[in-house]
């Protein structure tokens, strides 16, 4: 049977995706546009591309941005799978406590995030540099990782663990050769949360980096400030692209899984 | 062979188990058989090292369990939803236990194969988990303990997830199975008749209590308590005297006279169950209906609101304390 909707909600739909990704088309448009000025088209081009690849600063912010990206995600990875895995042992009540705690970096304002770690690293007396900006990042892309992981582990299966160490596997190798593969989509796909978060941050960022380690976003937003180039616009295409594939990616290894059931479990 | 010695589990404070002691042989097959929540499967649990005993000692052929950690102890479990290992093929999930143990892998792989045979695996050792039916998945899961060849085999309610049909084939394959490894198997069910068909010695268990251990037919013909006599089999108990006593519906006889007989009553109703047929009466005297069972061979004919007698032979009362 076919249901039939009110002609508005189509409407309505239409409008939401007309408001979401305008101004991103408009970004992604005019990074192909030969004119220097937003406002005519003038023909396709690449050449913004290619300039940008040529761009000392901006291969510079990308080296920046790279190292604190994959850096921080394999810190936060591993931190993050451990806090799953721990906090699963608990009882109850500290389970939600420590749940709760752990998940609140999600929910904290990025300018709080960014001002109190500004704070802490001056109260240290820690120079701002890319160091600080890892740190930093550490610790909200750990709640992801950990979201994700925990969710993993709670589909698990029961009993899967016990059955390893009844047939004489260690805690080590119940870990290694059970625990590992069942939960190992969700670290994979918390990991790449991970990095498109660290690869996009600029709230965060932007209170902890010091004169050397302008990453991407700061960049962007240095060159804004001089007015919209379209160099700029190509270089947020990338971003996007990139960002939009590894969020896609995570998605998908998450909810591959033979015969299992298809849930998201992205918290946003 | 495994001997449980003043064994009790509380969970925060309450008892599960209340003390226990039982002696289970070598090469028995032992059913610990009771309703959900009695601690059949806490037991269980404890033997396999899953739960730790709150007092008393596991030992395994004279050797002290209590304290070893699960895979350091020689028996395995096999689990009631199979907990097979879904990222592993079925020969992977058998050879899981030989593969800890660093066993070689020519040995590994005659030891898989062994398990695999008696389980009639054999067309399906490249198959993942998710692409076997339940009975099939369940045969892995017998596959992957047995290969370990333990000293002994525990079962938690393995048949449990199967349809009837099912369940019987696998009830005998079972037995089979436990004859031909002469292995010790230590069940939990909840279903009477499955521990009856396949059991050497049944333990009866209610709310953490043993009540009663014997082989099936003393269980069956000389149940000790109220509870074992109502729970494995039909059963009418009758009070007479401040005495306690049962008797199985296939021991009444009903009777048309209703003259010297011990009971009189009216038939509530007549069942047909194919090889045997079922009358219950309401008794005239007493607030309770018995059942009556006849074999094929009594074709008497009998309405509902009949009058009849019911009578026994005095030797067909079982005395049960309450």
């Amino acid at each position: 049977m076919k249901s039939k909707n009110h002609p508005l909600l189509g409407i309505h739909s239409l409008l939401m995706m007309v408001f979401i990704y305008v101004p991103i088309a408009f970004i992604i448009a005019y990074s192909f546009n030969s004119s220097r000025l937003a406002a005519d088209w003038s023909g396709f081009t690449f050449d913004w591309y290619i300039s940008l690849f040529k761009n000392r600063h901006v291969m510079e912010a990308l080296s920046n941005s790279l190292t604190v990206a994959i850096i921080s995600t394999v810190v936060s990875t591993v931190l993050g799978t451990l806090a799953a895995m721990s906090i699963r042992k608990v009882n109850s009540r500290t389970k939600a406590g420590m749940g709760g705690l752990l998940y609140l970096p999600i929910i904290i304002p990025d300018i709080i995030m960014g001002l109190s770690l500004l704070v802490l690293f001056n109260q240290l007396n820690m120079p701002l540099g890319k160091i600080t900006i890892i740190i930093a990042h550490i610790t909200f892309s750990m709640s992801y990782v950990y979201v994700v992981v925990s969710t993993r582990l709670t589909g698990m299966k029961g009993q899967l663990e016990e059955a390893a160490q009844d047939l004489g596997a260690g805690a080590w190798q119940t870990f290694r050769y059970v625990t590992l593969p069942q939960i190992l989509p969700g670290i994979i796909s918390g990991a790449l949360i991970a990095f498109t978060l660290s690869l996009d941050d600029f709230m965060v960022s932007f209170f902890v980096s010091g004169p050397s380690s302008t990453t991407l976003p700061i960049y962007i937003y240095g060159q804004v400030k001089r007015g919209i180039s379209p160099e700029i616009n190509a270089l947020c295409t990338i971003l996007i692209l990139v960002s939009v594939t590894l969020i896609f990616l995570a998605q998908f290894i998450l909810n591959r899984g033979k015969g299992q059931k298809k849930q998201s479990v992205l918290p946003f | 062979m495994i001997e449980l010695v003043g064994v009790e589990k509380h969970f925060a404070g309450q008892p599960v188990v209340h003390p226990l002691s039982l002696t289970i042989k070598e090469g028995e097959f032992l059913t610990l058989l009771g309703p959900s929540g009695c601690g059949k499967t806490t037991i269980l649990r404890m033997i396999a090292g899953f739960e730790q005993p709150s007092k008393g000692q596991i030992m395994l052929e004279g050797t002290d369990l209590t304290n070893l950690p699960p895979n350091r102890r020689d028996l395995n479990l096999v689990f009631q939803h199979y907990a097979l290992f879904p990222h592993m093929t079925v020969e992977d999930n058998i050879a899981f236990g030989l593969k800890m143990k660093k066993m070689p892998l020519k040995e590994q792989r005659e030891r898989v194969q062994e398990a695999v045979t008696m389980t009639q695996l054999n067309q399906l050792v490249k198959r993942y988990p998710h692409q076997l039916s339940g009975g099939q998945q369940q045969r892995v899961a017998i596959a992957r303990a047995i290969a370990n060849k333990p000293k002994v085999l525990l079962l938690d309610e393995p048949l449990g997830a199967l349809d009837l049909q099912l369940r019987k084939n696998l009830q005998s394959e079972l037995k089979h199975l436990q004859r031909s490894l002469g292995i010790t198997f230590v069940y939990v069910t909840h279903d009477q008749e499955e521990a009856m068909m396949l059991s050497d010695r049944i333990v009866i268990m209610n709310n953490g209590r043993v009540e009663q251990i014997g082989t099936p037919r003393e269980i069956y013909a000389t149940p000790t308590t109220l509870f074992s006599a109502t729970f494995v089999g039909e059963n009418n108990i009758f009070s007479q005297d401040g005495r306690l006593f049962a008797v199985r519906p296939e021991k009444l006889r009903a009777v048309r006279n209703t003259e010297e007989v011990k009971r009189t009553g009216e038939v509530l109703d007549v069942l047909y169950l194919g090889s045997i047929h079922k009358l219950i009466v309401q008794l005239d005297d007493e607030p309770m209906t018995v059942s009556i069972v006849f074999d094929f061979t009594d074709n008497r004919p009998w309405e509902i609101g009949e009058k009849v007698g019911v009578d026994w032979n005095d030797q067909d009362e079982v005395v049960i304390g309450s």
